[in-house]
């Protein structure tokens, strides 16, 4: 099981109200995301571009107090999110001056 | 009971503002989508409580919502806008080239006749359109390909194809416009277009006589003389008697050459409304008073129209798509504003009342008729 926590206008648009639980054995960002937008359509092309496949330039990933934005979509998370003891977070990126 | 829906977009949500035939009192629904830019909503011709809106923001890119009872629950439907083919590029700024990237919708046209189909102006410039509701959006390609679109260049708003006419009786006839490249005709569907800028005399632009460059700001037709054309340019109002063959300047007394959005009176072909502001980096209206002008005459001369508006010290701007007429006996006409307020009037415009005075810089207003 895969906890991910959404910012809150993507929780509006998911329509959940706490953190997002996902019953796949996803082991890297793109499962993790593939599974999210297939349980929840309404978030496609919300975090990545649906054309591209990229992360959208002010979304950023973090979990168990690292920044993993630049990571590969391919690479492995680490094994406390992919255990389901820590979630993935989207994060809205602070823009503004 | 007949009565009005007024549909507000914003910097910051959607409205739904609705009232009685005598639009006196109003009950203002929304924030819908709050903190969300929403560029346009617009209702189905064929089904008035059919829905669409255009939902955006920088952090998390587009989103289509529709609602099927007149704007009290939405849904998410396709929000994929995917060029046809390979894009290849458009001018950049600078003139040099720069590959078409799909940005935001920044206008639906609902078909007249069929609740599933769409029109959808974006920005790059393009046109897309649904037959299924807004699951599905597919482009029309012919508008970008058809020779002049590696020549197009962005308006200060971006590279936008803001309006869409629909003619009133012939499904093969659109319009469309693209700031900055100017105004497009197809005769046959959406599937091949025509250039219609010829007389767009912008004495700025170094080819006058240019194919595209203009800087077409928007567009109006009555649907009971739809060879008949009125321009809002970034320079001068303009008139086309022909369907865009050719066109003359109207602008007459007008206090300013600059404005976004023109309208046409729901039953008086030859009454035009649009506001003034000062060009080109101010976007306020002249002296600080904001006045509607209204010409009876098709164009050429112009009345302000100032009982009930701010006359000292406003400084707001009108966008393009912010101005709409309603269709009920006495014509009403509805103007939003980047201060948040929406005027409405309900005598053709000799008066007018704030409805509401305090929301997020308005983007777009529809006013849609209710039986």
């Amino acid at each position: 099981m895969i906890r991910v926590v959404l910012p809150a206008h993507l929780r509006a648009v998911a329509r959940v109200s706490g953190e997002v639980r996902l019953e796949v054995p996803a082991t890297t960002q793109r499962e993790v995301l593939d599974a999210l937008e297939e349980g929840y359509p309404a978030l496609r092309g919300t975090v990545r571009d649906p054309v591209s496949g990229q992360r959208r330039a002010f979304v950023r990933f973090f979990a168990c107090q690292e920044d993993l934005s630049h990571e590969s979509p391919d690479d492995p998370l680490p094994e406390a999110v992919v255990r389901g003891d820590e979630p993935l977070l989207v994060v809205g990126a602070m823009a503004g001056g | 009971m007949a009565g009005v829906r007024v549909l507000v977009g914003t910097r910051k949500g959607a409205f739904v503002l609705t009232s009685d035939e005598k639009r006196v009192d109003w009950e203002v629904g929304g924030p819908h989508f709050g903190g969300w830019e929403m560029y346009h909503l617009k209702a189905s011709p064929a089904d008035p409580d059919r829905i669409y809106a255009s939902q955006s923001s920088g952090w998390f890119g587009q989103l289509i919502q529709r609602s099927d009872d007149g704007g009290r629950t939405w849904d998410p439907v396709g929000n994929d806008f995917r060029y046809e083919g390979v894009p290849g590029t458009h001018q950049w700024y600078d003139g040099t080239p720069h590959p078409w990237e799909f940005a935001r919708v920044w206008h639906l046209e609902p078909s007249l006749n069929d609740p599933d189909t769409v029109y959808a102006g974006v920005e790059d410039a393009a046109l897309f359109s649904t037959t299924n509701g807004g699951r599905s959006w597919q482009e029309l390609p012919g508008l970008r390909e058809h020779g002049s679109g590696s020549r197009w260049q962005p308006g200060a708003g971006g590279l936008c194809l803001h309006t869409i006419l629909l003619h009133p009786s012939d499904e093969q006839r659109l319009y469309t416009a693209i700031s900055a490249a100017g105004a497009f005709r197809s005769d046959d569907g959406g599937a091949s277009w025509l250039p219609i800028n010829k007389g767009l005399l912008s004495g700025e632009i170094p080819q006058q006589e240019a194919e595209v460059g203009h800087c077409v700001h928007s567009l109006a037709m009555h649907p009971d003389r739809p060879d008949v054309l009125f321009m809002q340019k970034h320079w001068d109002v303009m008139r086309s008697d022909d369907a865009g063959g050719s066109w003359y300047e109207i602008s007459g007394d007008l206090p300013s050459d600059f404005g976004f959005p023109i309208e046409v009176h729901a039953h008086e072909p030859d009454t035009v409304y649009v506001v003034p502001i000062t060009s080109d980096s101010h976007h306020y209206p002249p002296d600080g008073r904001l006045r509607v002008y209204r010409s009876r005459t098709g164009g050429g001369d112009w009345e302000p129209l100032t009982r009930g508006l701010p006359q000292e010290n406003c400084y707001v701007n009108v966008l393009r798509d912010a101005m709409s007429i309603d269709r009920l006996d006495e014509c009403g006409v509805y103007v939003g504003t980047t201060g948040g307020q929406v005027y409405a009037s309900a005598d053709s415009g000799d008066s007018w009342t704030a409805i509401v005075r305090d929301l997020p810089p308005v983007l777009s207003v529809e006013a849609q008729t209710l039986a």
